[in-house]
């Protein structure tokens, strides 16, 4: 019976994992070791900016014991969403970091790498041409967004993977990915399921996850058969279960049977969950639903702005009773002193130990704590701007004279000076978007890179 | 009255893109979920009551027989990482549920 075995090493490359669990793992001779670099989670910065939520030294850590595993067995590593974001630096990023390893390492291979980058013009094209179209919360794209978007990349599907495959790339590094296609492309190509392949590609990007207790610096195993997979975890701490693979079959998804994706969705209706014994879980029942139209996810960051911020303390109980309209009277008071900056930018307010994390939405905002944390949140176009808005809200709500203020020295503790902070670029998402195109290949172009270091 | 988090495996909040977020809840027992189930226990009226919402806003209340689950789908409301935003992962929304007393 045919089987195909995939090594997940971590959840995301730079996250690290325990050598004995590797070990383990490799004890299984898997067909493929692969690794999602990358993620949307942390937000718009990453993108915009070029840089990595990722750790570089972390980074090369993992990497050192994943090309010389590769390499010494000869089966191929796949990472994908490089860098974080998948955008061209971070693509570079990550290049740079194989490049140099590969040669401390005395280490030879071929090297694909998979741009994800989408230029403007293809989406203005898109744009003219109807065939873009919104997720659900994003609003309708304008070719103005466009315009003015920092950067802007595509979720590549199992297509360019498969191409670097076949050109004999045994370490692939692809920009921004449909995580799934990173485990699924190469057993696909063999001719298994590609609806159980993605399904346990979906499990295996968060590896040790999906296991409990769930971890996100651990491997994990998943064997691909005919009419199902298997999951197995490599550590004694861990087990899979029917539970943690169907809890995590459903995370950060929209709807827990119809998972979109390139090219096509899958429908998880008539999954089921057999546990096996020893921490394994097979599954079965997964199906892929190939789509008329083949249509990739764009994710586009545009910079705002500047930020910074301070944060303090407040303590005294009769300030704590009338903290909303002294945050208030202190904001049009602002206003007036820096009109140009608020006009131009933001200013919020983050109140710790109130309703700092739900906002409108917290149920017992009325039920404020003994001490609340403030932290003061100033956009604005310009880093001299953002740090005139910050300190001028800061000074005028410590000096603040609110009605009933029986403490006349001050409205706020500080834990440190100085009490405000730049805290760099700010961006947001801009574009959040599916666009249909003919062709799943051509906007992911292909770069073959043969790297020799024979010591001979 | 039993609290939701004394009957849940799994009670949680997570971004599905940067303008929304989901709730999960997982079951211990297949008794409790069928009975959600079928009394409809989960609605929309009652998220938009524990998060201060309208009806309409919810997006979606779906419940996943495989997993013993209820998904409940909402909208941000600011987008993820922008100015304004209190949670970029989305991962702290879910409280309201867990001390939610169901009847």
């Amino acid at each position: 019976m045919p089987r195909f075995t995939i090594l997940a090493p971590t959840a995301i490359l730079g996250y690290g994992f325990p050598a004995a669990s590797f070990q383990q793992g490799l004890s299984h001779e898997p067909d493929l070791i692969a690794v999602d670099a990358g993620s949307a989670d942390p937000g718009p910065y990453y993108l915009g900016s070029g840089r990595s939520f990722t750790d570089a030294a972390a980074v090369r850590r993992d990497l050192a014991v994943l090309l010389q595993a590769a390499i010494e067995r000869d089966i191929p590593l796949v990472i994908g969403s490089a860098g974080g974001a998948g955008a061209a630096m971070h693509l570079q990023w990550t290049l740079a970091i194989i490049r140099q390893l590969a040669k401390e390492l005395q280490l030879s291979f071929r090297l694909g790498s998979i741009h994800a980058d989408i230029e403007k013009e293809q989406i203005l094209n898109a744009i003219q041409e109807d065939r873009i179209t919104a997720l659900q919360g994003a609003p309708a794209l304008t070719k103005d967004t466009v315009t003015k978007t920092t950067k802007v990349v595509a979720q590549m599907g199992v297509e360019p993977i498969q191409e670097a495959l076949q050109a004999n790339c045994q370490v692939i590094v692809a920009g921004r990915a449909y995580d799934p296609a990173l485990f699924a492309a190469l057993p696909m190509m063999l001719g298994f399921d590609p609806g159980l392949a993605l399904h346990l590609g979906k499990i295996l990007e968060c590896a040790a996850i999906a296991a409990a207790p769930g971890s996100g610096a651990d491997c994990a195993l998943g064997i691909l058969e005919q009419d199902r997979f298997v999951l197995r975890p490599l550590n004694s701490e861990r087990s899979f279960t029917a539970t943690s693979v169907a809890a995590h079959t459903l995370y950060e998804k929209a709807h827990p049977t119809l998972l979109p994706g390139p090219g096509g969705y899958l429908d998880l209706s008539k999954v089921q969950f057999e546990e096996l014994g020893q921490g394994s879980v097979a599954v079965t029942g997964s199906k892929f639903v190939p789509e008329s139209r083949y249509s990739v996810k764009l994710e586009g960051a545009r910079q705002i702005g500047h930020r910074s911020i301070c944060i303090a303390g407040i303590r005294d109980p009769i300030m704590i009773a009338s903290l909303d309209s002294i945050l208030n009277e202190v904001r049009s008071a602002v206003g007036k002193l820096c009109a140009n900056e608020i006009q131009q930018g933001s200013l919020h307010f983050h109140i710790y130990g109130k309703d700092a994390v739900m906002g409108s939405r917290e149920p017992r905002k009325d039920q404020p704590a003994h001490e609340l944390g403030v932290l003061i949140d100033a956009v604005a176009p310009e880093p001299s701007a953002a740090a005139t808005l910050c300190s001028v809200t800061r000074s005028t709500l410590l000096h603040y004279g609110y009605n009933g203020r029986v403490a006349t020295a001050g409205n706020l503790a500080f834990p440190f000076s100085p009490s405000d902070l730049a805290a760099g670029e700010v961006f947001e998402f801009s574009i959040y978007h599916l666009m249909a195109t003919k062709d799943p290949l051509s906007l992911f172009p292909l770069v073959i890179e043969d790297i020799a270091n024979d010591n001979a | 009255m039993t609290m939701l988090r004394d009957i849940a495996v799994v009670l949680r909040s997570k971004n599905t893109s940067p303008f929304t977020y989901a709730l999960d809840i997982m079951f211990k027992m297949e008794r409790d979920y069928l009975q959600f189930k079928q009394r409809k226990l989960i609605d929309a009226q009652l998220i938009a009551r524990l998060y201060a919402l309208e009806p309409e806003q919810i997006l979606d209340i779906i419940y996943f027989d495989p997993a013993m689950a209820i998904k409940i789908c909402l909208p941000r409301s600011t987008p993820s990482g922008s100015p304004g935003d209190r949670d970029v992962y989305g991962a702290q929304q879910h409280a309201p549920l867990l001390d939610w007393q169901f009847p």
